[in-house]
């Protein structure tokens, strides 16, 4: 009897993982078949070179590089502000902070992420732009800008959390070897605490930017959705996930041409944050090596 | 409110190193340690005597480690932390506002219980008590990393590797390279928290050997759990049972013929 029930929920916990990794692949498998189809119409070397994306119009060009600029253009301003912030904190919390401190505020910044995008988008809409345009006049009432550093706002916790219990996951035995060698405090975290624990905060960067280029709402709302390839943050742009709700809530035709540039945008984007997270993969797994 | 940064230029210390360091003094006087309630230590006079090995010794949880962590103040920064009483080495009260507590580690070092090398190389983990005082003078630096290695007897056997990481040597390298890290900021007191406790007995012999030549030049505390070893390296015994000194002297005294029956007790492997 009792060997049935153990042969139950071992068969039951197999078939979860297995519907886990049976939609992956499904999902996987979609894309690809008809991301096919898309590249037996549109060749690769125009996908990849034309710089103009006009799918909906007469004139129809399918040049991926306004997308991939606008998705880049937006992630890096991300990364320049929550990078800065995210480290600081998790400096500040790991290394000065008392451990009463550092148990209340970390989980309340983790709420940052648990935000609905859509409030975020709308905030950097209604609120950022608007106090943007005061500074820069002639800043787009959409625009990568605003929709970046909100952007930024959001996967601060990714920063900062991951970072943190990488940076408290450092021996306390070389910190103390540091402080017994007269560093002070700031020393000891710059060149003792940060360089020990560079492959975790690395990881959480690249997690990060993973993220940052994945999200959609917020640069759905707030950046606009015309496909520009340009560097300027003040004009509206569009993101590869920005033009997937674009056409998927749209009226384009099943199996047109039209519907399958989804396909093609959408693998783009799973191949990018594919190798991201398989890079952190990686860098992880060396890390985890070194403190056995 | 974080200390400020203190830079001795290169040509301070090369005074230093002409002008013969006086053997430092230690007295302790009347000092108490808690941690929130919990009275670690209840009250320990005592007097150091410079130029030797003094061995602390006292079953786990006697309140050895934590005495010997308030000679370079490293309890500091320990949740709950209080004391009282005083401490003065040359003369000076450590604990003074005005004292800055950078200065004073630089002055004196620690091994620790477990070897703990900066996840760096051979040299960055030697040259990292110099770099951290602002020295810059490359030269310099090697030269006192080499000579570090050499008094920590670690040099022949990674002269050619200086620059590999310092993980990939040995437990018992490891720990001699703690030592030698500790030398080159050219301290006149090493503290030493149970520096063979993880390592082999081949390994233990070579750090025991070297805590032996180290005394000419520097006055170490060390505390052991190991009895042989307190008997073999040191010159004076202090002997601590819950958070009190219970007796001090000579090395030879208390090991054949100790005042107290707790001593004899812990010695003999009655307790402990």
């Amino acid at each position: 009897m009792r060997k049935i029930k153990e042969l139950v929920i071992e068969k039951s916990l197999f078939t979860s993982a297995l519907v886990t990794i049976a939609v992956t692949v499904g999902i996987i498998l979609v894309l690809a078949v008809e991301a096919v189809r898309f590249f037996s119409e549109v060749s690769i070397l125009d996908f990849f070179t034309d710089t103009q994306w006009t799918p909906l119009f007469t004139e129809k060009h399918f040049g991926i590089l306004p997308l991939l600029s606008g998705t880049l253009l937006t992630s890096f301003i991300a990364i320049a502000v929550a990078l800065p912030i995210g480290l600081s904190i998790s400096i500040y919390l790991s290394e000065y902070a008392p451990r009463s401190f550092r148990k209340t505020v970390k989980p309340l910044l983790e709420l940052l992420a648990a935000v609905p995008t859509v409030v975020y988008g709308f905030f950097a809409l209604i609120v950022v732009t608007p106090f943007l345009q005061e500074i820069i006049p002639n800043l787009s009432g959409f625009n990568s800008l605003s929709a970046g550093i909100v952007m930024g706002i959001m996967i601060i916790p990714y920063v900062s959390s991951l970072s943190e219990d990488a940076l408290h996951a450092v021996p306390q035995s070389l910190r103390e070897a540091s402080y017994g060698m007269g560093a002070t405090k700031l020393q000891t975290a710059f060149k003792v605490a940060v360089p020990a624990a560079s492959s975790g905060i690395i990881v959480s960067i690249i997690l990060a930017i993973s993220r940052a280029i994945g999200e959609t709402m917020i640069v759905a709302i707030a950046a606009g959705q015309q496909p520009r390839l340009t560097l300027d943050p003040t004009v509206p742009i569009e993101t590869i996930t920005a033009y997937i709700v674009q056409v998927s809530l749209g009226d384009v035709q099943h199996g047109s041409i039209e519907y399958r540039t989804i396909f093609a945008a959408g693998i783009t984007l799973f191949v990018l944050t594919f190798l991201l997270n398989t890079l952190s993969y990686r860098i992880r797994k060396k890390y985890h090596l070194k403190y056995e | 409110m974080e200390p400020t940064i203190h830079k001795n230029n290169t040509q301070d210390l090369k005074v230093n190193e002409v002008l013969q360091k006086k053997p430092p003094t230690i007295e302790v006087k009347e000092v108490k340690v808690w941690y929130d309630d919990f009275m670690a230590i209840k009250g320990i006079d005592i007097a150091i005597k410079p130029n030797t090995v003094t061995a602390f010794i006292g079953p786990s949880g006697c309140g050895k480690s934590t005495f010997l962590r308030l000679f370079n103040r490293m309890n500091d920064y320990i949740d709950g932390y209080k004391m009282e009483g005083k401490i003065k080495i040359n003369g000076k009260n450590i604990n003074k506002k005005k004292v800055i507590v950078e200065v004073l580690r630089k002055e004196i070092g620690m091994v620790f219980q477990k070897p703990n090398p900066f996840p760096k190389s051979i040299f960055e983990n030697v040259a990292y008590g110099l770099k951290i005082q602002g020295i810059k003078d490359k030269n310099f630096i090697q030269k006192r990393v080499e000579k570090a290695l050499k008094q920590a007897d670690l040099w022949e056997e990674v002269k050619d590797n200086l620059k590999k990481s310092a993980l990939a040597l040995s437990g018992g390298q490891q720990q001699r390279l703690c030592i030698a890290r500790t030398l080159a900021v050219e301290p006149s007191i090493i503290l030493m928290d149970e520096p063979t406790s993880a390592l082999d007995p081949i390994s233990t012999a070579k750090i025991e050997d070297l805590i032996r030549e180290l005394k000419k030049k520097y006055t170490i505390i060390i505390v052991t759990h190991n009895m042989q070893q307190a008997s073999r390296i040191s010159d004076y015994t202090a002997f601590f049972y819950i958070g009190d000194l219970i007796e001090y002297g000579k090395t030879k005294k208390i090991f054949t013929n100790p005042e107290k029956k707790q001593t004899e007790n812990y010695i003999t492997g009655r307790f402990g």
